[in-house]
């Protein structure tokens, strides 16, 4: 978990916005939508690992168990 | 880690967010929880030295440390809730991190309870 994961992140966010504007004009507003959710899911993954180990590291810093 | 590397990060990812909030909000609000953790990370060695700070001070002044532990966690407590509650509230649900913020209260009431139960005995004690 460092800096470089942010900027996958708003890599992905922006990849993720440019395949759905294009999918759009194209006509094919289902795949657009399905694309959206998979990207999502995608970035959720890495955000998931990244807040155990935040909350993890508050319950060892502040002794909160 | 230096402020001006954290405010070159924030200013960085501000930037991105405001261009991802057009096309894709979704991943924005992601990469605002991200980079508050990524801060919080880079924050964290020096948050461990304040900690050890007060341990020594207070194991100095004999003050029991089951006294500093309570308010080391109600640190903790609060700003876990904090974080949670402005992310809810970036994203436009304010009923939600209001309710977080309720949440937080009460644990903090309830771990403050030997504190104010210590205090109102030594109260009873003084009055005759």
């Amino acid at each position: 978990m460092d800096l470089n994961m942010i900027f996958r992140i708003a890599g992905i966010g922006i990849f993720v916005g440019f395949l759905v504007t294009l999918l759009n004009e194209a006509g094919k507003k289902e795949i657009a939508q399905f694309v959206t959710v998979a990207g999502i899911i995608l970035v959720l993954f890495s955000i998931l690992q990244a807040m155990s180990q935040l909350f993890a590291l508050v319950k060892s810093v502040f002794q909160l168990y | 880690m230096e402020i001006w590397q954290i405010v070159g990060v924030a200013l960085l990812v501000t930037i991105i967010a405001v261009v991802l909030r057009k096309i894709q909000p979704e991943i924005a609000v992601q990469l605002s929880i991200l980079a508050g953790i990524a801060i919080f990370l880079l924050v964290l060695g020096k948050i461990k030295v304040i900690v050890d700070l007060l341990q020594n001070l207070a194991d100095q002044a004999n003050i029991s440390s089951y006294y500093l532990i309570i308010v080391l966690k109600i640190v903790g407590i609060s700003y876990l809730a904090e974080f949670g509650a402005q992310i809810c509230r970036d994203a436009g649900e304010g009923a939600l991190a209001l309710k977080v913020e309720l949440a937080a209260k009460i644990g903090v009431l309830i771990l403050a309870i030997p504190i104010i139960v210590a205090i109102l005995e030594s109260l009873v004690r003084l009055l005759p």
